[in-house]
C-alpha cells in the first residue's frame, strides 16, 4: 500500500449526498480483473453531462474530493476506490462514509477524512468561489487546512499508523500466525467444512 | 452485564485482542464469486501465498453470468475472461467451485444457506455487501472489499474495528398482505440509508420470530441498505428445522452439540443495545420506493413526496435529484406509475417462497401488454424446485420469461438490463441511478407487488387485482 503522510491539492466540490458505489464505478466496469484502468469509469454517467463538476476545465488535476454525506454507500466493490485513485484523487472529505467503502479506502492508501458538515460546507464554498484554492490534508497532524479553515479530524491510531507507514495488513496479521493456529486447534467439530480438509 | 447476540458471536471468534489494535477475528466461512476475487488471487500469487483454509472456502459464479443460452460460449469476451479467471484461480489454489451449468450454482447468498454451510454463531464473509443475508441464521456476516478477500484467503482472519449494536424490534403480527420485503423497506425508510452506520442490527420481536428462514434472509439481506455493518436474527426452532438434514449440517452427536451451543446464542435479558428502534407490525402496508436510494420509499397507497417537505437540506436535494432522474413529480400517486419491466429474483427475493408468492398472484392472469417480466431463480436448486411445483409453467403461461439462475438484472452486469428511460418494478435491493442499466429507473417491491404490477402495468398490490381476473381453477 502507498503511504499517506500529507497531501496538498486543488479540490472537486461534489454537492451530492448518498453517492453510492454504482455511481462511482458502474457495474459493467467490474468485469475487469485488474486493479487499474478504471479512471474513465469514474462517475461515468454523470460525466456525460458537460456541466458536471469533474468536467470543468478548472477542476482538471484536482486531487481532493469534497463530497456530501453518506459517500460510498451500497456495493462493497473496491473498484470504487481504485477508480478514484486511478483518476488521481488522493483523499476524499465527507461528513459520513459508508463503512465498507471507508475500510476499502484505508486499505489502499486513499485517505477518507470525516469532517463536520459545516466544515464540508465551508470547503465547498471556498473551492466553488475559487477553484485554484488548495486544501491540505495532513495525516501527521490530523488536520485539514484551507484558507480560513483549520479542522482537526479523527482516525483511529492503528489505521493512522498503517497509512503513515504504508503497511500491508496481511504481513502484520501473519506475524501472529501462532495465535491463528492456536484458535484453529480449538474450533468445534460441528462447524461445517466446504470440503475434506 | 449481559451480552447481545452479536457480541457473543464476536467474542467467540477473537483470535487476538491487544489494547490499541483492532480485534483479529476468525472467519468460519468465506464465499467467493467472479467479480471481487480476481485481484485478490493476483495478490496471493505476487506474494507467494496460499489459501490457508480451502475447507472453509467456496466459490460460485453469479454476478456476471448469462441467464439465457448458458450452454453456449459467453458472447462478451471480457465477461468470459472473468469467469475463466475464477475457474483458473479455484483450480490453482484448490478452492471448491460451482460454475455455470453446475447443479449447485447460483447467487452466492442463496447457495450458502441451501447447502447448510451457513449456520448459527458463525462468522461469514464475502466480497459482496449482501453477505448480511446470512445473519438470518444468527451468524455474524458482512461484506468485505477485495483487499480483505485476499486477507481472508491468506490468513482466514480479519482485523476488525468494534461495532455498536442496534435492536430493531417489530411488535405484533404482520398483516396478511405485508411481506418481509415491505417490512425491511419500511425499516430503511425509517432509519435512513446511513442510520445503521457502524451498527450490527438485531431484528427481534414477535413479527420476526414468526417469519420463515427465507423471509428472515430477505430482512437481513437489506441491512446494508440502511448502512449497517450486519443484520442478525437469533436462531430458534425455525432455524434448526431449516438446517437439519442439509448437506453440510452436522449429524448425530455433533448435531446435538451444535444445537446446544446455538441455543445460547440469544441476547441476554440484561444486555443493553446502543440504540433501539421499535416498529408496530400492524401499521405496515405494502411498501415501494419512489427514489434513487432504498431509503426513499413509501407505502404503495401514498403519493410521490414533495421535496419541499424534507427539512434536512441534503435529503431535500437528494429528493429533487431523485424525482428528476426517476421522471416523477411530487404528488403523483405511486399506484399510477407505469412500468416497462418487472424483475423477480436476486439474493433478496430469489428463493422458492418468493417465486411461490409471485406465482400465486399471477396464476391464471396475464402480464400486461408492453410489459416484460423476468423470473430469475436465485439458484439452480431453486429453479429445479420451482419446476417440480410447476411454477415455471405458471409464469410462462402468464407471458413471463423463465430464466437461468444468477444475479441478472439486480445489478445489470450481464445482458439483462433496462434500456435508458425504462422503468422497472424489481424485487431486488437497490434503486440506484443506472443500477439496472444506464438510465434505467427502478422501484423496489415485494414479489406479490411485482406480480400484481406485471398484470396491471402500473405499481399495484394483489388487492388491486380482486375484480380484474379470476385465477384459474377457482
Amino acid at each position: 500500500m502507498e503511504a499517506f503522510t500529507t497531501h496538498t491539492g486543488r479540490a472537486v466540490p461534489l454537492r451530492r449526498s448518498n453517492v453510492d458505489t454504482d455511481q462511482i464505478i458502474p457495474a459493467h466496469w467490474l468485469k475487469k480483473v485488474t486493479r487499474d484502468g478504471f479512471e474513465d469509469g469514474l462517475f461515468e454517467a454523470w460525466r456525460k453531462d458537460g456541466a458536471f463538476v469533474l468536467n470543468q476545465p478548472e477542476r482538471q488535476g484536482a486531487t481532493v474530493l469534497v463530497a456530501g454525506p453518506d459517500f460510498g454507500t451500497g456495493s462493497s466493490r473496491e473498484h470504487a476506490v481504485w477508480a478514484l485513485q486511478n483518476y488521481g484523487f488522493k483523499t476524499v472529505v465527507s461528513s459520513r462514509f459508508a463503512d465498507i467503502f471507508r475500510g476499502n479506502s484505508l486499505k489502499n492508501g486513499l485517505l477518507t477524512v470525516v469532517l463536520p458538515q459545516e466544515t464540508v460546507d465551508a470547503l465547498w464554498q471556498l473551492t466553488e468561489e475559487d477553484p485554484a484554492t488548495e486544501i491540505t490534508v495532513d495525516l501527521v497532524a490530523r488536520k485539514v487546512l484551507a484558507p480560513g479553515v483549520e479542522a482537526d479530524f479523527e482516525l483511529d491510531e492503528n489505521a493512522r499508523w498503517r497509512l503513515l507507514e504504508g503497511l500491508d495488513d496481511i504481513s502484520i496479521t501473519l506475524q501472529n500466525e501462532g495465535d491463528i493456529a492456536a484458535y484453529e486447534s480449538g474450533r468445534p467439530s460441528f462447524k461445517p467444512q466446504t470440503q475434506a480438509a | 452485564m449481559g451480552r447481545t447476540l452479536a457480541e457473543k458471536v464476536w467474542d467467540d471468534h477473537v483470535v487476538r485482542r491487544v489494547e490499541g489494535e483492532p480485534d483479529l477475528l476468525y472467519i468460519d466461512l468465506h464465499l467467493l464469486h467472479e467479480v471481487t476475487s480476481p485481484q485478490a488471487f493476483d495478490g496471493l500469487r505476487k506474494s507467494g501465498r496460499q489459501v490457508r483454509r480451502t475447507d472453509l472456502t467456496i466459490a460460485t459464479e453469479d454476478h456476471n453470468t448469462p441467464t439465457l443460452d448458458i450452454d453456449k460460449p459467453i458472447a462478451d469476451p471480457v465477461s468470459r475472461t472473468q469467469l475463466e479467471t475464477l475457474r483458473k484461480n479455484c483450480a490453482d489454489f484448490g478452492v471448491r467451485l460451482h460454475p455455470l451449468g453446475d447443479v449447485e450454482q447460483g447467487v452466492v447468498h442463496v447457495v450458502g444457506p441451501q447447502l447448510g454451510l451457513t449456520q448459527p454463531g458463525m462468522t461469514v464473509v464475502c466480497g459482496d455487501s449482501h453477505t448480511s443475508t446470512h445473519g438470518a441464521f444468527g451468524a455474524l456476516a458482512f461484506g468485505i472489499g477485495t483487499s480483505q478477500v485476499e486477507h481472508v484467503l491468506a490468513t482466514q482472519t480479519l482485523p476488525l474495528a468494534p461495532f455498536r449494536t442496534m435492536a430493531v424490534t417489530v411488535n405484533g403480527e404482520l398483516p396478511e398482505d405485508v411481506t418481509a420485503k415491505d417490512l425491511i423497506l419500511a425499516v430503511i425508510a425509517k432509519i435512513g440509508t446511513g442510520g445503521g452506520q457502524g451498527y450490527v442490527l438485531e431484528y427481534r420481536g414477535e413479527a420476526i420470530e414468526k417469519l420463515s428462514m427465507e423471509a428472515r434472509m430477505t430482512i437481513c439481506n437489506m441491512s446494508i441498505e440502511a448502512g449497517a455493518r450486519a443484520g442478525m436474527i437469533a436462531p430458534d426452532e425455525t432455524t434448526f428445522a431449516y438446517l437439519q438434514g442439509r448437506p453440510h449440517a452436522a449429524e448425530g452427536a455433533d448435531w446435538e452439540e451444535a444445537v446446544a451451543y446455538w441455543r445460547t446464542l440469544r441476547t441476554d435479558d440484561d444486555a443493553v443495545f446502543d440504540h433501539e428502534v421499535v416498529i408496530e407490525a400492524a401499521e405496515l402496508a405494502p411498501f415501494v420506493t419512489w427514489g434513487t436510494n432504498p431509503g426513499q420509499g413509501a407505502p404503495l397507497s401514498a403519493s410521490v413526496p414533495d421535496p419541499a417537505s424534507f427539512t434536512d437540506v441534503s435529503e431535500k436535494l437528494a429528493a429533487e435529484n431523485a424525482l428528476t432522474y426517476m421522471g416523477l413529480s411530487a404528488g403523483q400517486r405511486l399506484r399510477d406509475i407505469k412500468v416497462d419491466t418487472v424483475f423477480v429474483g436476486s439474493c433478496t427475493n430469489g428463493r422458492i417462497e418468493d417465486l411461490r408468492s409471485a406465482a400465486a398472484v399471477i396464476e391464471g392472469r396475464q402480464v400486461a401488454d408492453g410489459v416484460r417480466m423476468l423470473i430469475v431463480p436465485g439458484s439452480v436448486r431453486v429453479a429445479l424446485q420451482a419446476v417440480e411445483e410447476g411454477l415455471d409453467k405458471v409464469f410462462t403461461a402468464a407471458g413471463a420469461e423463465w430464466r437461468h439462475a444468477g444475479c441478472s438484472m439486480c445489478l445489470g452486469m450481464n445482458p439483462d438490463q433496462l434500456a435508458p428511460g425504462e422503468r422497472s418494478a424489481s424485487t431486488s435491493n437497490r434503486n440506484f441511478e443506472g443500477r439496472q442499466g444506464k438510465g434505467g429507473r427502478t422501484h423496489l417491491v415485494s414479489p406479490p407487488v411485482a406480480a400484481a404490477t406485471a398484470v396491471l402495468g402500473h405499481l399495484a398490490s394483489p388487492a388491486d387485482l380482486s375484480d380484474n381476473a379470476v385465477p384459474a381453477g377457482v
